[in-house]
């Protein structure tokens, strides 16, 4: 069965629209959380950037800035697992429960993060 | 065990060699001045009665005018007589200085001193309670013919003071001390013979027969140098701090002499009597006052006693010269310097140095009685340069003087003979194998100028002859050969000598590595020296160019020369830190920019929401739940703020502490915030 290059592009395309109807799916707060995920990852992006042009001193701060982005993008990745409710796992663990739980790691995170900052 | 008494034989040997080879100087100039240093009262007066008496009695002695403290000294003396409180020592000692200044006192007084003396005699019980009474009313008797001195009871006390002696001829000072000393010996002997004079009546002979036994028995612990002194040494130090054997020996020589002549003569050797008087001359001058005190009085008993007086045989030169022609010159006098009996000196032997055995001379000086010099105008034939020892007998003239006067049998003076050494046939030749390449005559010890040049296959030879002025062969002290390196390296070499030749041969090609192959001109210098040569010469020869061959790799670097000392600790290089270079920082305005750029995907973030639709319909609008919620949105808010002031300018442990303060708060509030919306959300879903 020969498929030609255009069909290749044309599966790509009609993944993508896949993947996007699919996404509309989600519930809101879902997709709060995966755009304050993708904040986070942009932030560190940007100031592995500027490490990358100015160099790396001090090397503290800079690690402090990336792994507080890293840090708080992971937290949320915890959350949207928890707060889902296709996620048979965590049927029995109210949301506001794991919100708080998010609440705390991250003021934990930034104290340390703000110690490192120097 | 076998070098232990090598050792031993060694110093017998020595000890037999050194067999009294000293020279002695009666009392003399120095010891004047000395003793007006030593004695000078401080503020004018002496510190106490004591210091006053051996200051007086020492500047008698010496023939130094009494210093101008007589008035306040007499007035001490008058106050101690006088006073119904001085102790018995308070009165010898105040009776003693009135002896020597003879100062004005009363009758009543000198009355009053007898009886209270006398009453001391019969309730003493220690040695020096006896002395110090005794010697008061010895001393009264000589100041004044008026009052009665006498002693009746003079066997009894005499038994009472010889009941303290021991069987070793020493004595205590009482009979609950054990302790005895030599010096108590001769406190006692003073005292016994102060009794004897003043005894109303005849003394038992038989007792002054076992006293003088006894100081026989003490002459047996004398002790004695190398040199011929001969002293008492006390091992105890007593109550009155009097210690060491100047002292002990001053004091037994004291109670010796006056014994003697009050009871006649004892038997004691003369040498021994001789020695005591070389112990005290060759103590020199002492440094502190009361050591030149004991030597002084010491002397002075011994100066004229009953015994036997010593007399000194002293040289005024002891090194005598040969070109110059010095005589031999020798005095002999009486320890205090004054003239002896008629009596003539007779050189014995000459002994040169580390012989034993020397023909016997008997070569008379002459006496020169205006100078009170013996002379010997030529030296014995053979005496050369170098040291010896020449021994001299004293032969007086009188026969009844030997009784009187010790004079020591053979005195042994060490003699120094210098003179000029000839240095003849001085030459410096350069051999090529055995062929003489070049040789220069050499003019010593005067200047010289010699310019050779030579190579590593050559040799130099220097050689010489020493005569001493008896045409005998001489071998210095000191024969060195030096080469001296342009660069400052030197080599020096031994001139051995057979008979009277001198020589030293130089192979160059052995002395290559010991030259450290260095090649250059070498200063040629000759040093010649020894303590009897009048002309020991230290002269540069001139110079030689060695030409040696190359340094091998492997060959040892000459020794770097000594820097100047100065330069060797001088001020160094100044040592500038170097600090850590600070750290390349971003220009601020790509700084500023990239802090721009981290605000954009908040911004995006910001935007999304908006875009997603997110509302805040969820808010509690009832109060209490309103509060709650608002003030969890606060608690958040100030623990960020927390951190933002933390990262300013708190410390960690200020942080925690306000941390923890939020902290619970925001748990409080939180809880009941959160668990307001799980209960609503759950009504929401079971509605």
């Amino acid at each position: 069965m020969g498929r030609s290059p255009a069909t290749t592009k044309d599966d790509a395309q009609a993944l993508f629209h896949s993947l996007r109807s699919a996404y509309s799916a989600t519930p809101t707060n879902l997709k709060l959380i995966d755009l304050y995920v993708v904040f986070a990852v942009f932030t560190a992006l940007i100031q592995v950037g500027y490490m990358a042009i100015v160099g790396s001193f001090p090397f503290n701060s800079f690690l402090s800035g990336v792994l507080s982005c890293v840090g708080t993008a992971v937290l949320a990745v915890c959350l949207r697992i928890q707060v889902n409710k296709e996620n048979k796992e965590f049927k029995d663990l109210p949301p506001e429960r794991a919100f708080a739980d998010f609440v705390l790691c991250n003021l934990v995170l930034h104290l340390v993060i703000m110690n490192f900052l120097g | 065990m076998a070098r232990s008494l090598g050792f031993i034989i060694v110093l017998l040997a020595v000890t037999s060699i050194c067999d009294a080879v000293a020279i002695f100087h009666p009392i003399s100039e120095s010891h004047r001045s000395a003793a007006l240093e030593l004695f000078s009262p401080a503020a004018g007066s002496f510190s106490g009665l004591e210091e006053a008496y051996e200051a007086l009695r020492t500047f008698e002695v010496l023939g130094i005018e009494k210093p101008d403290t007589k008035d306040h000294t007499c007035n001490s003396v008058v106050d101690t007589l006088s006073s119904s409180s001085s102790n018995l020592k308070d009165l010898y000692h105040s009776l003693r200085v009135n002896g020597l200044l003879k100062c004005k006192t009363s009758k009543e007084a000198l009355t009053g001193t007898v009886s209270r003396l006398k009453g001391g005699v019969k309730e003493a019980t220690t040695l020096l309670d006896y002395y110090y009474s005794v010697g008061g009313l010895l001393l009264v008797k000589d100041q004044s013919s008026e009052v009665d001195v006498l002693l009746g009871n003079a066997d009894g006390i005499l038994r009472s003071i010889k009941a303290l002696s021991q069987s070793d001829g020493r004595w205590r000072y009482s009979s609950n001390n054990p302790a005895s000393s030599t010096y108590a010996a001769g406190v006692a002997l003073e005292t016994l013979s102060g009794v004897i004079s003043l005894a109303a009546s005849a003394i038992d002979e038989n007792l002054i027969g076992t006293l003088k036994n006894d100081i026989v028995k003490l002459f047996d612990s004398i002790e004695k140098y190398d040199d011929g002194a001969y002293y008492f040494d006390d091992k105890v130090i007593d109550a009155s701090g009097h210690q060491g054997p100047l002292s002990a020996t001053s004091a037994v020589v004291r109670g010796l002499t006056t014994f003697a002549s009050t009871s006649g003569t004892l038997n004691i050797p003369e040498e021994k009597i001789l020695g005591l008087a070389r112990f005290f001359l060759g103590v020199g001058v002492p440094g502190n006052s009361k050591d030149l005190y004991y030597q002084i009085d010491a002397l002075s008993c011994l100066e004229n006693n009953r015994v036997s007086v010593p007399l000194i045989l002293s040289l005024p030169a002891t090194v005598l010269s040969l070109t110059s022609n010095d005589k031999l010159k020798v005095r002999v006098n009486t320890v205090l310097g004054s003239i002896a009996p008629p009596l003539s000196v007779k050189l014995m032997q000459v002994f040169s140095s580390g012989s034993k055995d020397a023909p016997v001379l008997k070569e008379e000086l002459k006496f020169d009685p205006k100078e009170a010099i013996h002379t010997m105008d030529a030296l014995p034939e053979g005496v050369d340069i170098g040291e010896y020892v020449f021994a001299f007998e004293i032969v007086l003239s009188d026969p009844e003087d030997k009784r009187k006067y010790a004079t020591g049998g053979r005195t042994k003076v060490p003699i120094h003979v210098t003179g000029v050494v000839g240095v003849d046939n001085a030459k410096l030749t350069l051999l090529e194998g055995d062929s003489v390449e070049s040789e220069k005559k050499l003019n010593l010890p005067g200047k010289n100028d010699v310019a050779l040049s030579a190579n590593h296959l050559q040799k130099l030879h220097l050689s010489f002859l020493l005569t001493t002025p008896l045409g005998k062969p001489f071998k210095p002290h000191q024969a060195l050969f030096k080469l001296r390196h342009e660069t400052g390296v030197e080599h020096i070499f031994v001139v051995g000598n057979s008979g009277k030749q001198f020589k030293i041969a130089l192979d160059f090609l052995g002395l290559v590595e010991k030259f450290f192959y260095l090649s250059g001109q070498y200063d040629i210098e000759l040093i010649v020296g020894d303590a009897a040569m009048e002309n020991s010469f230290l002269q540069p020869l001139g110079y030689v160019e060695l030409d040696l061959p190359k340094v091998p790799e492997k060959a040892t670097r000459p020794p770097s020369q000594a820097v100047d000392p100065y330069l060797r600790y001088g001020p160094k290089a100044e040592i500038n830190h170097i600090f850590r270079v600070p750290e390349k920082r971003p220009p601020q305005e790509v700084s500023f920019a990239f802090l721009g750029l981290v605000f954009v995907p908040f911004l995006v973030f910001l935007i999304g929401l908006l875009r997603l639709g997110v509302n805040l319909k969820n808010f509690p609008t009832s109060t209490v739940p309103a509060t709650f919620a608002i003030l969890f949105h606060g608690g958040i808010a100030a623990v960020l703020l927390l951190y933002v002031f933390f990262w300013l300018k708190l410390d960690l442990f200020t942080t925690l502490k306000a941390l923890g303060v939020i902290g619970i708060f925001l748990m409080f509030v939180g809880h009941s915030t959160l668990s307001h919306i799980a209960s609503v959300s759950v009504k929401v879903k079971s509605a």
